[in-house]
């Protein structure tokens, strides 16, 4: 496969033009995303090239944008619509979960509601308790809503590519501390990640970890470290949050015998509990060595101060420390 | 009431506080030592601090995100606002919020909100508790042109006028929201013609001029006061810096920002003051380099606090 180098957030832009490219009928709204290029400089360029009618700024109404996209979607378009940061979906959160949510199955099957939403996620960057949350629990909560997260320049071009063809509303989860972080991505327009498989990003045969987005890369750090005392680590991708594919999961714990669940969010009611909750479900519960540990954020919301900031949120130390205990070291 | 001169002074040396303030901040964040963003009110001064002046002490206040000339023009201490920039301990929410989230509810300072139109529904609430308590208070509910767009515009307008709530909602119109022109994310001209459809006064105001800013609002809080519902004014001003700490500013020309530049609030209650033997030249660079050093001794407190213990980041979600 050919590959080009690239950075997250170039990798999502190119995703989505090309898919625009490709369907006249893709369509991409939301606040300040035309000449300004977004909050973070994604969409830069993307007035340009597909002008006014496709790249459309709206006012600053995400009640509006998220239900013009469902009903957008609902008759005949393919819109993507953008949160400017993941915490506004709150306000968005109706025509989310009450109508692009449910319009199909309420309506006996009949509709069909291919829209995405993006929204930037995560801490770390000082912009304090409303700026920065991670809900995706909320989301993933509401069935008919798909949510998915890449962590991978190379996954968040193929998986929004596959969100905008997707025929169902995809939440697409981005993380700001990834938007600059690059990696090989292929330049083939047929590249797609599919929804609703994981990755395995490394293999290990003692403990698995199950993680996603920014802090992944802390506990590929961990990996790494207790590699070097003999520790064997697994750690799996979901990248798609609902509907996961949780057989890969199981399959991998039934290998190692210890899973850990690692993610920034607010530990209750987080997506740690439901993994750790399928893996003691399944078969791979008679393979238990240790307790399924969940590694996550405090439940707190995200503060200002940066040592604060930084306390919420589990570290490479917390990590291996997480690994020393189903080790039982 | 006429505005005194003490008052006049006062609003003068707020003003000075602010744009100082701001400066500052544009510094603090140009060398890293602030993180996160920021959202500065230079060339807002007369519309931040006049309007919160012509309270009466014991009114309540809602800000915006944009709300250092506002928390400042509402008398918050300038050493706490700005160790809580620098996420210190002494700052008003012990670092736990920063420069969009300064507040101080014990007195009457709902806080600075970082989701846009957050303020609006607060404030009807807020007011909704002093008719209740019949506490004679008002409330000053802080927010921008683009927020009228914001659902919550409507429902709170709606059934603060229907309560007959004491609240002023006060729009800042710098005519931008981010990159976007107000000819673009409304079609009608001014925001206070929204009013007729709740069945209030809408009320068009110079910004840019503190004397009117602070003689509308005393006469609204007055309206308000009185039990004859809410009020809308429209503070017709603009904002000098980018929208935020990364703004190219592609969406306006060079020659509109200077054109407002020369409309300095600032440089205006100057000349006002001058022109009516108000107080002289000389009085005037005094209360400037009175702000200027209540600014330093400001940010010598901030630096010098403490920082935060990092235990304390599970405090206080609970009451
Ligand atoms: C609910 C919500 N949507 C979007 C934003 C991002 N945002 C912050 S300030 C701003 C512009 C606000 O415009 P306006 O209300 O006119 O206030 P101004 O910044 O001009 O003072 C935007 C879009 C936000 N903070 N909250
Ligand atoms: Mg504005």
């Amino acid at each position: 496969m050919e590959m080009k180098e690239m950075t997250y957030k170039d990798a999502i832009r190119l995703g989505m033009s090309e898919e625009m490219r490709r369907d006249k009928n893709v369509i991409f709204f939301g606040e300040d995303i035309g000449l300004y290029g977004g909050a973070f400089g994604l969409s830069v360029g993307m007035l340009d090239e597909f002008g006014e009618d496709r790249v459309k700024d709206t006012p600053i109404s995400e009640a509006v944008i998220a239900g013009a996209a469902a009903g957008a979607a609902a008759t005949g378009l393919r819109p993507i619509c953008e949160m400017m940061f993941m915490d506004f979906v709150t306000i968005a959160m109706d025509n989310l979960a009450n109508q692009a949510a449910k319009m199909r199955y309420m309506f006996g099957g009949k509709a069909k509601v291919p829209m995405v939403m993006r929204l930037p996620a995560g801490s770390g960057t000082g912009a304090a308790a409303q700026h920065t949350q991670s809900l995706e629990a909320w989301l993933c909560h509401v069935p008919g809503l798909k949510v998915v997260t890449p962590s991978t320049p190379a996954q968040a071009k193929g998986l929004i590519k596959a969100a905008i063809r997707d025929d169902n509303p995809v939440c697409f989860i981005e993380h700001k501390l990834l938007y600059k972080e690059k990696g090989d991505v292929p330049i083939d327009e047929d590249y797609i990640v599919p929804l609703g498989v994981s990755d395995i990003k490394k293999e290990g045969t003692d403990v698995t970890i199950i993680s996603y987005g920014t802090i992944l890369q802390k506990v590929m750090i961990a990996a790494q470290d207790v590699e070097k005392e003999g520790i064997s680590v697994e750690v799996v991708d979901p990248i798609t949050l609902y509907p996961m594919d949780i057989e890969t999961i199981i399959k991998s714990v039934k290998k190692t015998g210890r899973a850990i669940v690692v993610h920034e969010a607010a530990k209750t009611g987080g997506l740690g509990g439901e993994i750790a909750a399928s893996i003691t479900e399944s078969e791979a519960f008679d393979y238990l060595d240790a307790p399924v540990l969940r590694l996550a954020g405090l439940d707190v919301p995200i503060p200002y101060n940066r040592n604060l900031e930084a306390a919420v949120v589990p570290g490479v130390d917390e990590i291996k420390n997480a690994i020393y205990k189903v080790m039982n070291r | 009431m006429a505005l005194t001169k003490e008052t006049l002074l006062e609003m003068y040396f707020r003003m000075n506080e602010a744009r100082f303030f701001e400066e500052k901040v544009a510094w603090f964040f140009a060398r890293g030592m602030v993180h996160g963003t920021t959202h500065l009110s230079i060339g807002q001064e007369a519309s931040g601090v006049a309007s919160c002046m012509a309270l009466k002490k014991c009114d309540l206040v809602s800000a915006t995100h944009r709300g250092h000339s506002q928390v400042i023009g509402f008398g918050l201490d300038l050493n706490r606002i700005t160790a809580e920039l620098l996420g210190k301990e002494t700052g008003y929410c012990k670092g736990k919020g920063g420069s969009m989230h300064i507040a101080d509810i014990d007195s009457g300072n709902l806080g600075a909100n970082g989701i846009v139109g957050g303020g609006y529904a607060i404030s009807v609430g807020a007011a909704l508790s002093q008719q209740y308590l019949k506490t004679g208070r008002v409330v000053l509910c802080f927010a921008g042109d683009g927020s009228t767009n914001e659902g919550s515009f409507h429902e709170s307008l709606n059934l603060a006028s229907i309560w007959k709530l004491p609240v002023i909602f006060y729009i800042e119109n710098n005519l931008y929201g981010m990159s976007t022109s107000i000819d673009k994310h409304m079609n009608i001209k001014d925001i206070a013609d929204r009013a007729k459809s709740y069945g209030i006064p809408g009320i068009v105001i110079d910004g840019n001029d503190a004397i009117e800013v602070y003689e509308t609002i005393e006469k609204a809080a007055e309206h308000t006061r009185s039990g004859k519902g809410p009020i809308l004014i429209e503070s017709k001003t603009y904002r000098w810096s980018g929208h935020s700490k990364s703004d190219a500013q592609a969406y306006r020309t060079k020659e509109e920002v200077e054109e407002w530049k020369a409309k300095d609030p600032i440089k205006r209650l100057r000349k006002y003051m001058i022109e009516n033997e108000i107080a002289s030249e000389e009085e005037l660079n005094k209360v400037e380099e009175n702000a200027a050093t209540a600014l330093e001794e400001a940010v010598e407190f901030a630096i010098n606090s403490p920082e935060p213990k990092v235990e304390t980041v599970t405090d206080d979600v609970y009451a």
